[in-house]
C-alpha cells in the first residue's frame, strides 16, 4: 500500500472522483496550473483540462454563487476556498443558498453534488487570519454537511464520500497536518462513511472527543494519562453535521465521563453542543462534568499561539479532573 | 487613440462622459418610430406575448385585491414591467434556465405555468410544489426551467452563471436568463457574478430590470452612473440599454442577446428602463416616496396598452376580443383562488424534509417528539393535528388561542 500526506491523498481523491464522472469539476483561487496554494490540485488542469479544473477570480461569494448554481444544474463541482478564514464572504450563498436550495424548492431543485473544500486551523504560526476553526457557524444551519478527516486515509475516504454525497458538504481539512501527517492510503477507490464516528481507541474511565487535526493532540494526551492509569475511550467524530450522537452516548454511558475538545473558541463552540445532548441523554450515568478544552474567547493569535492552543497538556489535565471529581 | 502626450501628462477619464443610447422600436400609440423595423413576429406568437401580459395584470390585480381583503399574507406586482419580463422570456428557447427575482411571473405564465399552479403556492397548500416553506411569490418549476425563488437579493445571479457554465460544459445549446432589479445591482453578488461570467465565458444573459425604485430608494440614490449598463465595459461584456416598456425592442433585443449567449458562449447584460408602476409589495405604500404626478407619466407609457394599438393595427386584435380576455382571465381567477385556499396545508412531516436527501434520525426523533405535543394539544395545532389524524376534530382557523399554563 502506497504511503501518502495529506494533499496527496486529496490529490488521489479528486483525479479519481473526477476521472470516474466528467461532471466533476474542481476551482478555485490558484488551483489551476498552481495546483492550489497547498498544492492539493496538482495536475487536474493537465489532466483533465481547463474546462474542468480552473482559476477562479478572487471572490468568495463568486466561487460558492458559481458553484451553487453548477450544482443546480447537475454539475458536481468541488470549490476550494483558500483558507477557511476566507469562507466568510461567501457565508450568504452558503447558508441562505446552498443549504437551502433543496428545502426551499421542495426539491424541486438541489445543490447536492457541491463539496466545499477549504484549509482550517491553527499550528502553523498563521495568525488570527490564516487559523480560524469555522465550523460551529456553519453546524447552526440544517442542510449542510460537515466533515473533517484527521489523516490521509480519511482525507481520501471522506472526500470521496462527499463529492458523492446527494447533500453539499463542507469539507474542512487541517491544514497543520497536511504534510505532517503521512500514512497508508489505498490506492483504489474507497469511501468512508459521512455522519459516523470512528473509536479509535478503547477505554473504560473516561471517553476524550475531537476531530480532525485535534485526534493527534488527544492521542498525546491520552498517552500521558494512560501511564498514570487511567483508561481512556477515544472518539473521532469525523462529522460535525450530522454527528453521531449514538456512538457518543454509547461511549458515555460506559465511562461515565468526557471531554471534549476543539481549537476554535469556547463560547458557542460546537462543543457545548454535543455537551448539551450528552447531559440530556446521559444524565444519570454522568460521573462528573462534562469538560470542553478549547481555543480562547478571544481571536487567534500570532506569537502566542502555542499558549491559545488547545495542546496534550491542557487535555491530559482536564482528563485527570475529570477522573479525579 | 493613445498619443505621448496622453502617456506623459495625468488625463483622467470620467464616468460623466459615458452615456448609453435607449434602443427602441414602437411608440405609444402602437406604431413604429420612423426607421425603425419590427422584429419578425408571428401572429400567434404576438397573441401569446399578449394574453401573457394581460394575464399576469389579471393575476396581479386580484391578488392585490385578495390581499388587502385578508386572504393572503403577501403579494409582489409585475405591472408596469409586463413587457421587459414577457418579451424577454419570449426571446428565449423555453429549455432555457431562467432565474428570476421576484417580479418576473410574466414569464412564469408565458411558460405554461397556471394559475392554479401560482395559487397553490401563494396560499402554500398541499399542491404547492414548495410545500408551503416559503412566502406567497416564490414560485419555481422544474418542468417549466424556472428556478425557485430565493428571498435574498442577487444571489441568482452569481448562480445563473455557474448554471449557464454547467449548460456550456453540458454542450446543449442552452443559456440562463437572470432577472434582477437594479437595486440588486448594488450587492456583491452582482458584480462577483459578471466578472465570473466575462471570465468564463458564459453563456449567460443578464437582464437587469431598472424600474425606478428598490423599495423607496430612487434609482439617483442607488448609483452615481449612467444606470447599470456601463458596469458592462469594466467586464469587457456585451450590453445593450433597451427601452423596457416596448415589446418589440425587448424581444428584439434579448433574441440577439441569446445569439451572443449561445453562438459565442458570451454574457450579456441588458438594461431595460421601466417603471414600478405599483407598490413595492403589499407591505409597501409608495404615495410616501413618490408623487402621483410622477406615476401618472408613467401610466401613460403602459406597455399593454402599447402593444395593443400595435397589435389592432396589425388587424389581429379588437376590443371584442380584449373585453372577452378580461372577463375570461378575471374569472379564472377567481375560480382558481377558491380552489387553492380550501386546499389543506403540507403535512406535517414536510417540516423535516428535503433538509437533507433523507430524513437524518436527529430530525426524526425531533419530529416524532413534535407528534407527541400535538397529539396532547390537537385543538393548538390544528394545521399539523389535522394531518397526523384526519378525522381529528379541529377549528379551521389556526388563531385558537393556545392552552394557558398547561405546564
Amino acid at each position: 500500500m502506497p504511503t501518502m500526506n495529506m494533499l496527496q491523498a486529496i490529490n488521489n481523491a479528486l483525479d479519481i472522483a473526477m476521472a470516474e464522472d466528467d461532471k466533476v469539476l474542481c476551482f478555485g483561487e490558484d488551483v489551476g496550473i498552481f495546483g492550489g496554494v497547498f498544492r492539493a490540485t496538482s495536475n487536474l488542469q493537465e489532466k483533465y483540462g481547463r474546462a474542468r479544473c480552473f482559476n477562479t477570480p478572487l471572490v468568495e461569494q463568486g466561487i460558492l454563487g458559481f458553484a451553487n448554481g453548477l450544482a443546480a444544474q447537475g454539475s458536481v463541482p468541488v470549490a476550494e476556498i483558500q483558507f477557511a478564514d476566507y469562507i466568510f464572504p461567501a457565508f450568504d450563498q452558503i447558508v441562505n443558498e446552498t443549504a437551502k436550495f433543496r428545502y426551499r424548492s421542495g426539491d424541486l431543485f438541489n445543490v447536492g453534488g457541491l463539496t466545499i473544500r477549504t484549509p482550517y486551523g491553527g499550528g502553523i504560526s498563521g495568525g488570527l487570519y490564516h487559523s480560524q476553526s469555522p465550523e460551529a457557524y456553519f453546524a447552526h444551519t440544517p442542510g449542510l454537511k460537515i466533515v473533517v478527516p484527521r489523516n490521509p486515509y480519511q482525507a481520501k475516504g471522506l472526500l470521496l464520500a462527499a463529492i458523492r454525497d446527494p447533500d453539499p458538504v463542507l469539507f474542512f481539512e487541517p491544514k497543520r497536518l497536511y504534510r505532517a501527517a503521512i500514512g497508508e492510503v489505498p490506492e483504489e477507490d474507497y469511501q468512508l462513511p459521512i455522519g459516523e464516528a470512528e473509536v479509535t481507541r478503547e477505554g473504560t474511565d473516561v471517553t476524550v472527543l475531537g476531530w480532525g487535526a485535534q485526534m493527534e493532540v488527544i492521542e498525546r494526551a491520552v498517552e500521558l494519562a494512560e501511564k498514570e492509569g487511567i483508561s481512556c475511550e477515544v472518539i473521532d467524530l469525523r462529522s460535525i453535521l450530522p454527528w453521531d450522537e449514538e456512538s457518543v452516548v454509547e461511549s458515555v454511558l460506559k465511562t461515565g465521563r468526557l471531554v471534549i475538545t476543539h481549537e476554535a473558541p469556547l463560547t458557542g463552540g460546537f462543543a457545548g453542543e454535543i455537551a448539551a445532548t450528552v447531559q440530556e441523554r446521559c444524565f444519570l450515568y454522568l460521573e462528573s462534568p462534562i469538560a470542553r478544552v478549547t481555543g480562547l474567547d478571544t481571536p487567534f493569535p500570532l506569537t502566542l499561539e502555542k499558549e491559545y492552543l488547545p495542546d496534550h497538556l491542557k487535555v491530559f489535565e482536564a482528563i485527570k479532573a475529570s477522573v479525579a471529581f | 487613440m493613445t498619443t505621448t502626450q496622453d502617456i506623459h501628462s495625468p488625463q483622467f477619464l470620467s464616468g460623466d462622459e459615458f452615456s448609453i443610447p435607449t434602443f427602441r422600436l414602437l411608440q405609444q400609440d402602437g406604431t413604429l418610430f420612423e426607421g425603425a423595423e419590427a422584429p419578425e413576429l408571428e401572429r400567434d406568437q404576438a397573441l401569446k406575448i399578449y394574453h401573457t401580459m394581460v394575464a399576469t395584470r389579471v393575476l396581479d390585480e386580484r391578488m392585490m385585491a385578495a390581499q388587502r381583503q385578508g386572504r393572503l399574507s403577501f403579494y409582489m406586482q409585475c405591472t408596469g414591467e409586463e413587457a421587459a419580463v414577457v418579451g424577454a422570456a419570449a426571446a428565449l428557447d423555453d429549455a432555457d434556465m431562467i432565474m428570476a427575482q421576484y417580479r418576473e411571473q410574466g414569464a412564469l405564465v408565458y411558460r405554461g405555468f397556471s394559475y392554479d399552479e401560482f395559487m397553490n403556492q401563494l396560499f402554500g397548500n398541499e399542491l404547492d410544489y414548495g410545500k408551503g416553506r416559503q412566502m406567497p411569490i416564490h414560485y419555481g418549476s422544474r418542468k417549466l426551467h424556472y428556478m425557485t425563488i430565493s428571498s435574498p437579493l442577487a444571489t441568482q445571479i452569481p448562480q445563473a452563471a455557474g448554471y449557464a457554465y454547467g449548460q456550456k460544459l453540458a454542450g446543449e445549446g442552452y443559456c440562463t436568463l437572470c432577472f434582477f432589479g437594479e437595486g440588486a445591482a448594488s450587492e456583491g453578488d452582482f458584480h462577483a457574478a459578471l466578472n465570473m461570467a466575462a471570465v468564463h465565458e458564459v453563456p449567460v444573459i443578464f437582464f437587469c430590470r431598472n424600474n425606478g425604485y428598490a423599495i423607496s430608494t430612487p434609482s439617483i440614490e442607488q448609483f452615481a452612473a449612467d444606470g447599470v449598463a456601463p458596469r458592462a465595459f469594466g467586464y469587457r461584456m456585451h450590453v445593450i440599454r433597451v427601452d423596457g416598456n416596448d415589446i418589440l425592442a425587448v424581444l428584439s433585443a434579448t433574441r440577439e442577446a441569446r445569439r451572443i449567449a449561445v453562438e459565442h458562449n458570451k454574457p450579456v447584460l441588458i438594461e431595460a428602463m421601466s417603471y414600478r408602476l405599483a407598490a413595492h409589495s403589499s407591505s409597501d405604500d409608495p404615495s410616501g416616496y413618490r408623487s402621483k404626478k410622477e406615476e401618472e407619466a408613467w401610466r401613460e407609457k403602459d406597455p399593454i396598452l402599447r402593444m395593443q394599438h400595435w397589435l389592432i393595427a396589425q388587424g389581429w386584435w379588437n376590443d371584442d376580443e380584449e373585453k372577452a380576455l378580461q372577463e375570461a382571465l378575471r374569472r379564472e381567477v377567481l375560480e382558481t383562488m377558491k380552489r387553492a385556499e380550501k386546499r389543506p396545508p403540507p403535512p406535517l412531516d414536510s417540516l423535516v424534509s428535503d433538509v437533507y436527501a433523507d430524513v437524518t434520525p436527529a430530525l426524526q426523533r425531533q419530529l416524532d417528539r413534535l407528534k407527541t405535543h400535538i397529539r396532547q394539544y390537537p385543538e393548538s395545532y390544528p394545521k399539523g393535528a389535522r394531518s397526523l389524524d384526519p378525522d381529528v376534530k379541529v377549528r379551521d382557523d389556526a388563531s385558537n388561542p393556545d392552552v394557558q399554563g398547561g405546564e
